[in-house]
């Protein structure tokens, strides 16, 4: 398969990334590892008839892990994530959740910039950003400004960064407490089923707070507060993840596809987020 | 229609260069324009990893891969890793085990495997078979091909420390 023609520019500086968008307007797109885009582009689904290679552009790569925060450059690749001692000491879900992801060859490329900018439901960096509360920073004409994850997703490949700005980092705090990243699909290498993301703060025998967020099983990621409050303040009986499975029921909209039936991504979304929070508690 | 660019690889320890149109993917500058046609299209889809080719010490699946992408870059495909009177040790491991059946995915298989062993010389089989999980076979149920890269894993050790 071969993609459309097109101007292909690598530039250094991203001002100069931000001079080629505001000059071309929608017929222009950023690429990272391309591992979406490229596939699109070849299947003719997407035509970018100016594609800006972001691969040389200073200031997009590394982990940083100081002060209680953690930073990851738009560049920094699935397999970097695996790699980062620092981030499995720091925030080991990263981890735990990149590994679920494609294959070797493909984390090689595949950056966590352009999986949560893509929009794509399918992916697993989003649902997991919003259940870390994590910030998303993006760079435009007018400056920088950043975007809680929470608020970043509109629709499938709809999000609240214009046309004109570059997602370029994505933060968070240091998260605290139990964590599990699980994930139903069909084989290695597939989008999710169903996925969900959990972290628990455990006090005695308590579960002093918690954050919960789906993955695939809405046309944006779904971070389930109610879930988490069923959680806060039990010591996870059958009553509480019961109560949470059903708020999370509530607030998922899956729709039928190659991976199932509505009902049956209802019932795998049951079965992940069970098994998302033991794992989870039993790390906290 | 854009102009053609200057694209400069280094193949297989040569200099390359040639023009070519941004959108052409590396996996066919390398079979069509350099006669590489070790590494193979087979889903040409990013998923079955026949394309799998060494760019700048990452294995990659070349037909997701702009040559503009990979312009300046070192790469390293299967005839750059054996020949057929000096295999490497995994070619070996594969001809003995029998790890292969038509061979159509054997190139990126081989290729694919000498990073995961430089990567992690001592993998256990659970290691190997993810480590592998972006190669495709469609014959051999990879209990063979497992059984391959295990074998050439202990011979490169064994030479190792024969030589230390």
């Amino acid at each position: 398969m071969i993609p459309a023609p097109f101007e292909y520019y690598r530039p250094r500086e991203m001002a100069a990334v931000l001079a080629l968008l505001a000059e071309h307007g929608d017929e222009a797109r950023v690429m990272a590892g391309g591992h979406s885009l490229i596939p699109m582009m070849k299947l003719r689904m997407a035509e970018v008839p100016h594609l800006i290679d972001l691969q040389d552009v200073e200031g997009l790569s590394g982990i940083t892990v100081s002060g209680g925060e953690i930073r990851l450059g738009a560049m920094v690749t699935q397999a970097e994530i695996i790699d980062s001692k620092e981030l499995a000491q720091a925030a080991p879900i990263l981890r735990e959740a990149a590994l679920q992801i494609a294959d070797p060859q493909v984390r090689a490329m595949g950056t966590v910039g352009g999986n949560v900018a893509n929009g794509d439901p399918g992916n697993d960096m989003p649902g997991l950003m919003q259940c870390l509360g994590a910030r998303f920073t993006l760079v435009g004409p007018e400056g920088e400004r950043e975007v809680a994850a929470r608020d970043f997703y509109e629709a499938a490949y709809m999000t609240e960064r214009d046309d004109d700005e570059v997602l370029t980092a994505v933060a968070f705090a240091v998260p605290e407490g139990g964590y599990a990243y699980e994930k139903q699909k069909r084989k290695i290498g597939d989008y999710a089923t169903a996925a969900a993301a959990v972290q628990i703060r455990r006090e005695g025998a308590s579960c002093a707070a918690a954050s919960i967020a789906m993955t695939n099983l809405s046309d944006t990621p779904v971070w389930s507060e109610a879930a988490a409050e069923a959680l806060v303040g039990t010591e996870l009986g059958p009553e509480a993840i019961e109560a949470a499975v059903t708020a999370m029921l509530a607030e998922i909209d899956p729709s039928e596809d190659n991976r199932g039936p509505v009902e049956f991504k209802r019932h795998a979304a049951v079965v992940i987020l069970r098994r998302a929070i033991a794992r989870a508690w039993s790390r906290a | 229609m854009p102009d053609k660019m200057h694209v400069k690889l280094t193949v297989n320890g040569e200099a390359q260069e040639f023009l070519a149109e941004p959108r052409e993917l590396l996996i066919y500058a390398l079979r069509e324009r350099l006669n590489l046609t070790g590494p193979h299209v087979g889903c040409d889809t990013s998923h079955c990893g026949a394309c799998t080719v060494i760019v700048d010490g990452k294995t990659v699946k070349s037909c997701t891969l702009f040559v503009a992408q990979a312009n300046g870059a070192e790469i390293t495909t299967i005839e750059g890793l054996g020949s057929p009177d000096d295999l490497s040790p995994l070619q070996r491991a594969f001809r003995e085990h029998h790890g292969l059946q038509c061979g159509f995915c054997t190139p990126g298989m081989i290729t694919r495997a000498t990073k995961l062993l430089e990567e992690n010389p001592t993998p256990t089989e659970e290691e190997v078979r993810f480590g592998m999980a972006g190669n495709l076979c469609r014959c051999t149920g990879y209990q063979n091909i497992v059984k391959s890269i295990l074998a050439a894993a202990a011979e490169i050790n064994a030479a190792k420390e024969a030589a230390e």
